[in-house]
C-alpha cells in the first residue's frame, strides 16, 4: 500500500502497523464489513415482507392458509438458527438446480442422486460452473440473504401479528359501520395503524439480526469473523511477509467495540423514532 | 447393531457412560437419534443451571438499574449494555480467551472446560437479558398497586417482597419466557465457538455436526437436533405457562392466559 | 451450501479452448488454513504447496482453474453436491473417503503423524491430547487412551497446547515441523504415527474424465522431477520425495 512497505523487516512499530494494516487480507476484511452492512440492508426488508405475509396467512379466514402461517412462525422459531441454517442452505441451494435441471435438461436420464452425490446437468448449475468466481459469490451471498429472511421473517410474522391484534377493536369496528369491506378497513384501518404497536418488536429484532451476523460464516459468506480469525491466527515468518504470534484475541474485541458501537446507535436511533411516532398516541409510551 | 443395542451403548455417552467410541461405520437412524439426544442433555443442563442462577442475578441487575444512586446504576446500565449489545458467538470466543489467560495465572483453572466456563458466559448472557425486562417491567408496576400497598404501611423491603416484585413478575413473565426459549437455542453455540469438546461429549449439534462429517449427509442429523429442540421448546412453553396461570390467579379469567407480547423479544 | 470463501486469482491458462465441456473452468476447492500445504498470503490469495502443484498440474492437464475456500468440516459435501469440482486441500487419502469420493494418485507422498508438545515425557496415552476435528489424527486419537480435545482449524490445536490447554497436538508432521523449530517452546515428541496413504486430490466419483487428466498429470510431474523440487521448496531438504 505504502511505498516504505517494501521491506517489512526493516521498519518501525509504526510504519509496520500501517503496512500491516492494509495488507491484501485486511483490504478483504474491510470489504467484509460492507458485505454484512449490505445483507443487514437487504435482509430487513425482505424479512419484513416475509413477516407481513406469514401475519396475514396466520389470520387467514382460511383454514389451510392460517395452519401454514402458524406452523411457519413456530417452526422456525421453534428451532436455534443456527441449526436451520447448516441445512437449509445445502437444502435450498439443491431446491433451486433440482428445479432448473427439470426446465433445462428433461431429457437427462442419469438419477440426480448418486449415493452421496447431487448430479444435475451442467446447463442447470446455477451459477454456471465456468461463471466467474465473483458470480458464484454473489449467488452465495442472495442464498444467505434468502436463508436469514426466512428465520427472520418467522419473527416478524409473529411480531406483526401480536401488533394487528393490538390495534383496538373500535377501529375496526368502526370502518365496518362506515360500510367497507373486510379488505377496504384491513388495508387502510389495520395496516396503517399496526405499525406503531409493532415498532418495539420490530427494533428488537433489528438487534437481534445485527447480533446473528457472526453467524453468516456457516453460510459461507468471507464474514467479518471469518477473516479475524484468519487474520489473528499466528502467522509464521517462513510464509508471511507480516509475522506475528496468537493474535485472535485483539481482532476478536475489535469485533466486540464494533458491535457494540453499531448496537447503541441503532438502539438511539430506533428510540428517537419510536417516540416521534408514538407523538400523539394514547398509550402508555406515547409523548403527551 | 440393533436399536437396542445402540440405546444402551450412547443414550448416556454425552456424559461419558457407555461406549467409548463414537459409531464409525454403518450409521443408523437410531444411532443419530440416540446420540444426538444425549447431547440434548448438555443443552438442558446448560439451559436449566443458567436460567435458575441467571434470574437470581437478573433480580438484582434489574433493581440496580433502577435504583437512584449512580454507583449502583450505571455498573448496571454497562453490564446489560455489553451483554445484549454484543454476540453471543463472540462473548463465547472472548470468554474462552480469558479463562485460558487465567488458567495460565493460575486462578480456576477449571473455567476453560465447557461445563463450567460456558456455563458462566451464558449465566451472565441471560441475566442481562432478563434483567432488561425484569427492568421494563418494574417501571410499568401500576402506580395504584404502590398507592395501597403505602396506604397499608407496607415499605422498604416488605413493599418490594410483596407488592412490587410479584407484580413485576407477572407483568414481565410473557416474555421471559421467550427469554427461556431463545437461551436453551444458545446452548448450541457452546461447542459451536470457542470452546473445545472433551472425549468426544457434546451436546446435540456437535453429535450432529459429527454424523453430518461421517455420514456426508446434512438433511438427517440436523432435523433430529430440530426436532428435540421444537420438543424442548414446547416443554418450556408448558412449564411457563403454569407458573404463568399461578402469578395471574388473582387476575380476571383473560389475563391468565400467556399473551404474547412483541415489545419484548430478546 | 456455497463456502466460497475467497476470490482467488484464476490461474488463467493459454490455449484452453479445447476442454470437455463441463469442465471449461475447474474449480479447485482448498482451506486455506493449513501452511505450508495452503494458506492465504498476505495479499488475500491461496498461497502455498498445493496453490503452485496445482497451478502447475492445471497447466499440464491443459485446464482453466479457479481457487476457492471452504472450511473443513464441509469440504467434502460441498465437492460432492457440486460447488467446486476438486479438493486440494492437504486431504489424506483414507478408505472411508474413498466411499464418498474418488482421489487421485497420491501427490504427497503418504508421511506420518506426530505428537507436538511443550516438553519431553509428556503421557501420551493417558493425557489430553489436541486434534482437528474430522481429521485421520482426530480419529486416531479417539481410538487411543488418550483424552481428545477437538478444535475447528488447526491453528486453535497448537494453541491449546501452548496455553496448557492440552498435553500436546496430534497433526501432521509437515504442518507441526515449521512450528516446531520457530517456537521455542514446542517440540516434536514421541515416535512417528504412520496414517493414512498420502494425500491426493478429491474429486467427485463421476467426474472419471477430470481424474484422469490430474492423474497424468501428476505422473508426468513425478516423472520430470518437478513435484520433488516443490515438496523441497515447501518442506525443506527432510522431505521423502519420490
Amino acid at each position: 500500500m505504502f511505498s516504505f512497505c517494501t521491506e517489512p523487516d526493516a521498519l518501525g512499530a509504526f510504519q509496520w502497523f500501517a503496512c500491516y494494516f492494509t495488507t491484501g487480507v485486511h483490504l478483504n476484511l474491510y470489504w467484509s464489513l460492507g458485505t454484512v452492512l449490505i445483507l443487514l440492508a437487504i435482509t430487513a426488508p425482505v424479512s419484513l415482507a416475509f413477516g407481513f405475509l406469514g401475519a396475514m396467512a396466520s389470520r387467514s379466514r382460511i383454514l389451510p392458509l392460517s395452519l401454514l402461517g402458524k406452523t411457519y412462525t413456530s417452526m422456525v422459531r421453534g428451532v436455534p438458527d443456527i441449526v436451520f441454517f447448516l441445512f437449509f442452505v445445502i437444502a435450498l441451494d439443491q431446491a433451486l438446480e433440482w428445479t432448473k435441471h427439470q426446465i433445462v435438461c428433461p431429457d437427462w436420464t442419469e438419477p440426480i442422486r448418486q449415493g452421496a452425490n447431487f448430479l444435475v446437468c451442467p446447463e442447470a448449475k446455477i451459477p454456471l460452473g465456468a461463471s466467474p468466481q465473483v458470480v458464484h459469490e454473489i449467488y452465495g451471498f442472495f442464498v444467505a440473504v434468502f436463508t436469514f429472511s426466512i428465520v427472520f421473517g418467522a419473527f416478524a410474522a409473529n411480531v406483526l401479528y401480536g401488533a394487528m391484534r393490538a390495534v383496538p377493536r373500535a377501529q375496526m369496528e368502526t370502518a365496518e359501520a362506515y360500510g367497507m369491506t373486510p379488505r377496504q378497513s384491513f388495508w387502510r384501518i389495520l395496516v396503517p395503524q399496526m405499525w406503531i404497536y409493532a415498532l418495539p418488536g420490530l427494533s428488537n429484532l433489528w438487534m437481534i439480526l445485527i447480533k446473528a451476523t457472526p453467524l453468516l460464516f456457516i453460510l459461507g459468506i468471507e464474514d467479518i469473523v471469518y477473516w479475524a480469525r484468519e487474520l489473528g491466527s499466528s502467522k509464521s515468518a517462513r510464509f508471511f511477509d507480516y509475522p506475528h504470534g496468537d493474535w485472535r484475541l485483539w481482532y476478536f474485541l475489535g469485533l466486540l467495540v464494533f458491535y457494540l458501537a453499531f448496537t447503541r446507535v441503532s438502539e438511539i436511533a430506533l428510540d428517537r423514532i419510536t417516540k416521534r411516532l408514538s407523538h400523539g398516541q394514547n398509550f402508555a409510551g406515547g409523548g403527551a | 447393531m440393533t436399536c437396542v443395542e445402540a440405546i444402551q451403548g450412547y443414550a448416556l455417552r454425552s456424559i461419558g457412560i457407555g461406549e467409548r467410541l463414537l459409531p464409525r461405520e454403518d450409521f443408523t437412524l437410531c444411532q443419530q437419534i440416540t446420540l444426538i439426544g444425549s447431547g440434548v442433555l448438555w443443552n438442558i443442563y446448560f439451559g436449566l443451571l443458567a436460567l435458575v442462577i441467571g434470574f437470581f442475578i437478573a433480580n438484582a441487575v434489574a433493581v440496580a438499574k433502577a435504583s437512584p444512586r449512580y454507583w449502583l446504576r450505571k455498573p448496571a446500565e454497562w453490564f446489560i449494555l455489553v451483554f445484549r449489545g454484543s454476540p453471543l458467538f463472540i462473548q463465547f470466543f472472548l470468554a474462552y480467551f480469558i479463562f485460558l489467560s487465567m488458567k495460565q495465572a493460575g486462578i480456576l483453572p477449571f473455567l476453560t472446560a465447557a461445563q463450567a466456563g460456558a456455563l458462566i458466559v451464558l449465566i451472565l448472557n441471560t441475566a442481562a437479558y432478563s434483567g432488561e425486562i425484569f427492568f421494563g417491567a418494574l417501571r410499568t408496576v401500576p402506580r395504584g398497586d404502590l398507592e395501597a400497598a403505602d396506604a397499608y404501611g407496607l415499605t422498604g423491603w416488605s413493599r418490594f417482597r410483596r407488592i412490587t416484585w410479584p407484580t413485576t413478575m407477572r407483568l414481565a413473565w410473557p416474555a421471559y419466557t421467550n427469554e427461556a426459549i431463545f437461551l436453551f437455542h444458545a446452548t448450541t453455540l457452546v461447542f459451536f465457538s470457542g470452546f473445545p469438546a472433551q472425549r468426544q461429549q457434546g451436546d446435540a449439534l456437535y453429535y450432529a455436526n459429527y454424523f453430518a462429517d461421517k455420514t456426508f449427509n446434512p438433511f438427517v442429523p440436523y432435523p433430529i437436533v430440530a426436532g428435540y429442540f421444537i420438543l424442548l421448546t414446547l416443554a418450556i412453553i408448558g412449564l411457563f405457562n403454569l407458573m404463568n396461570r399461578r402469578l395471574n390467579r388473582h387476575m380476571p379469567q383473560e389475563a391468565r392466559r400467556i399473551r404474547y407480547r412483541p415489545q419484548l423479544i430478546r | 451450501m456455497k463456502k466460497l470463501l475467497l476470490t482467488a486469482a484464476a490461474a488463467a491458462v493459454a490455449a484452453s479452448a479445447a476442454l470437455a465441456g463441463s469442465h471449461s473452468v475447474v474449480r479447485m476447492g482448498t482451506e486455506g488454513a493449513y501452511p505450508p500445504y495452503n494458506f492465504i498470503n498476505d495479499s488475500g490469495e491461496v498461497d502455498g504447496f498445493e496453490r503452485e502443484v496445482g497451478d502447475e498440474l492445471c497447466a499440464r492437464a491443459e485446464l482453466t482453474c479457479e481457487w476457492v475456500t471452504n472450511d473443513w468440516d464441509s469440504i467434502i459435501p460441498n465437492l460432492t453436491s457440486g460447488n467446486y469440482d476438486t479438493i486440494i486441500a492437504g486431504m489424506s487419502i483414507t478408505d472411508e473417503r474413498d466411499e464418498v469420493i474418488d482421489f487421485t494418485q497420491d501427490y504427497y507422498p503418504a508421511t506420518a503423524s506426530r505428537y507436538m508438545a511443550m516438553s519431553e515425557g509428556v503421557d501420551l496415552e493417558g493425557g489430553v491430547i489436541a486434534a482437528q476435528s474430522n481429521t485421520i489424527q482426530s480419529a486416531y486419537i479417539a481410538e487411543t487412551g488418550a483424552v481428545l480435545l477437538e478444535f475447528a482449524t488447526p491453528d486453535e490445536t497448537i494453541a491449546a497446547v501452548l496455553n496448557g490447554e492440552a498435553d500436546a497436538v496430534f497433526a501432521d508432521a509437515d504442518f507441526l515441523l515449521p512450528k516446531a523449530e520457530e517456537s521455542g517452546d514446542l517440540m516434536l515428541v514421541g515416535e512417528p504415527v504412520p496414517l493414512g496413504g498420502g494425500v491426493g486430490m478429491g474429486i467427485r466419483e463421476t467426474d472419471g474424465e477430470l481424474k484422469a487428466k490430474f492423474d497424468a498429470a501428476i505422473t508426468s510431474m513425478k516423472e520430470d522431477g518437478t513435484l520433488n523440487e516443490l515438496l523441497i521448496k515447501w518442506f525443506g531438504d527432510d522431505q521423502p520425495t519420490y
